[in-house]
């Protein structure tokens, strides 16, 4: 009986060149993985729920940490650990909303070594799947989270088809928020991707949570200058304070100007598998003021569509709460 | 095996390491536990690298996809670091490398090459005297069974390295990372605070 404390014999390459692992990640394509902390990978080695030929550790490449000032805001290597993130002056005067976010991630020593790029690249919590089940997710045909004793309490509101999962990341919806570029290479060169536009549902790709492809490595993520010190609200519910996932979190950014809303980005996270834009939202409160009025007119708005689960209608009013809050905190 | 004196001084310790480390324990039965303390997965390529546990510098063979947990446990006896979830999920793994809190259940060995780690053996002072954090835990009561007591030392340790003065509720974060299924965790809390001299 294999035990399941070790993880089965891999290979390791620790490039400290990202030339290198942009090069060894094309050559070992499906049969390799990419990791940075490492704190979503291990847990899927050992269960053998995923089993990878050979581990590309990203944590030699300096070029991939660091937080620097550009032109147009700041860029912040794919490496930088979330306690970083949550600490870092620069992030917490001008975007205070991705430093909350950062700080709610898991657990202190989670937060010590799992990074911005793991953060948003981790793979969907259904446990149907991480169980290493052959639902649709994992290439098989069925979903097990979708079926009358399913238990999906955790699970979509929104955009399913055929896989029920949510995005768990606490730090995605903060880049959808305010606007962040997503910094791609891979051996044909660079793309940038916009944060909205990096995350995919199943109906684009089933097998994936983002763009990235095989040969594909994250290495940083720029904040355009645009919603710097901008009113931010930032709220994440779940059953437990640490390790635990969202059930809703919302990332609000907003310009408030003489007290009126010209222009927002609400994105909720946990309800649907990427974060979710509420546009709906952001148009109806464009021109108000922040206040409990706003709030009670608009909340309902946010779950407006959802189509719940056998065990997941209270994240409807929990989302439209959170939505009342980002207004009147 | 010829007869033998029985060790009068045998602690219990000192009796289960020498069952894993003894060749007995492969047909014990004692399950799954011990087996992957033995066995390595099969054909794995060990290199040779050099870590600073404790202030020393210690030569281990290490496997690619081999945990900081596995090394100090089962290559380097340094089995007070406790392996509970082995998920990154509960605290008991807990050691510092570069002063920093880290489950070591969920680092490479070989990512922490040249860097120093620090486990719960070695925060005691050279003429045995406890660490303060190790002295007001004891004094606080704060362990019920004591298994996750050494991460919880850790985390502390981390705490006050970082923040010697920390507040409850900055203390009560930073110890967020540890679980304690006892529950004891606002007597791990008045051990913080009374190692940082803040509780009197």
């Amino acid at each position: 009986m294999p035990s399941n404390d070790n993880m089965p014999e891999m290979s390791l390459y620790q490039p400290v060149q990202v030339e290198d692992a942009i090069s060894l990640a094309g050559t070992l394509a499906e049969r390799g993985w990419l990791v940075g902390g490492g704190q979503d990978t291990y847990g899927w080695i050992k269960d053998r729920a995923k089993r990878p030929e050979a581990l590309i550790d990203l944590n030699g490449i300096e070029s991939m940490r660091g937080i620097s000032e550009t032109a147009d805001g700041i860029e912040i290597g794919a490496l930088v650990t979330l306690t970083e993130l949550a600490n870092n002056a620069l992030i917490q005067e001008r975007y205070s909303l991705l430093s909350s976010a950062a700080g709610r991630v898991a657990s202190p020593q989670i937060r010590n070594i799992g990074t911005l790029g793991g953060n948003v690249a981790q793979d969907v919590r259904c446990w149907y799947y991480r169980r290493g089940l052959n639902c649709y997710r994992a290439g098989g045909n069925l979903c097990y989270a979708d079926t009358p004793e399913g238990q999906n309490r955790e699970h979509a509101l929104f955009g399913a088809s055929r896989c029920v999962a949510v995005t768990p990341s606490d730090t995605a919806p903060a880049l959808v928020a305010l606007e962040a570029q997503m910094v791609i290479r891979n051996a044909g060169g660079e793309r940038v991707v916009a944060a909205e536009d990096f995350f995919v549902g199943p109906d684009v790709d089933i097998l994936r949570t983002t763009v990235l492809r095989p040969g594909d490595v994250l290495t940083s993520v720029r904040i355009p200058a645009k919603w710097a010190n901008a009113e931010f609200y930032f709220e994440k519910v779940a059953d437990r304070n640490v390790w635990d996932f969202a059930l809703v979190s919302i990332a609000a950014a907003m310009r408030v100007t003489n007290g009126t809303i010209e222009e927002s980005r609400m994105v909720a996270g946990a309800v649907e598998c990427i974060p979710r834009r509420l546009t709906s939202v952001e148009q109806a409160i464009q021109g108000r003021a922040r206040n409990q009025e706003t709030a009670d007119a608009v909340a309902s708005l946010a779950s407006q569509g959802a189509t719940p689960l056998n065990y997941n209608h209270f994240k409807m009013p929990l989302m439209n709460n959170l939505v009342k809050r980002a207004l009147t905190v | 095996m010829g007869p033998h004196k029985v060790n009068i001084t045998l602690t219990r310790r000192r009796f289960i390491k020498s069952v894993i480390f003894s060749a007995a324990a492969a047909s014990s039965g004692a399950g799954w536990y011990m087996a992957s303390a033995a066995s390595n997965p099969a054909g794995g390529v060990e290199r040779l690298v050099s870590i600073n546990v404790n202030g020393r510098v210690r030569r281990v063979d290490v496997l690619p996809q081999e945990t900081l947990a596995h090394t100090l446990r089962y290559k380097l006896g340094l089995t007070g670091t406790k392996v509970a979830c082995n998920r990154g999920e509960c605290g008991a793994c807990t050691v510092l490398i570069d002063d920093v809190n880290y489950y070591s259940c969920s680092t490479l060995t070989h990512n922490v090459k040249d860097r120093a780690v620090l486990t719960v053996e070695g925060l005691r002072a050279e003429d045995g005297t406890l660490h303060p954090v190790q002295a007001a835990f004891i004094q606080e009561l704060s362990p019920a069974c004591g298994f996750c007591t050494s991460g919880q030392v850790m985390s502390a340790v981390a705490l006050l390295k970082a923040n010697p003065k920390p507040t409850r509720q900055q203390a009560r974060d930073a110890m967020s990372g540890n679980l304690c299924r006892c529950g004891a965790y606002d007597h791990y809390l008045n051990g913080v605070m009374r190692a940082s001299g803040q509780l009197s």
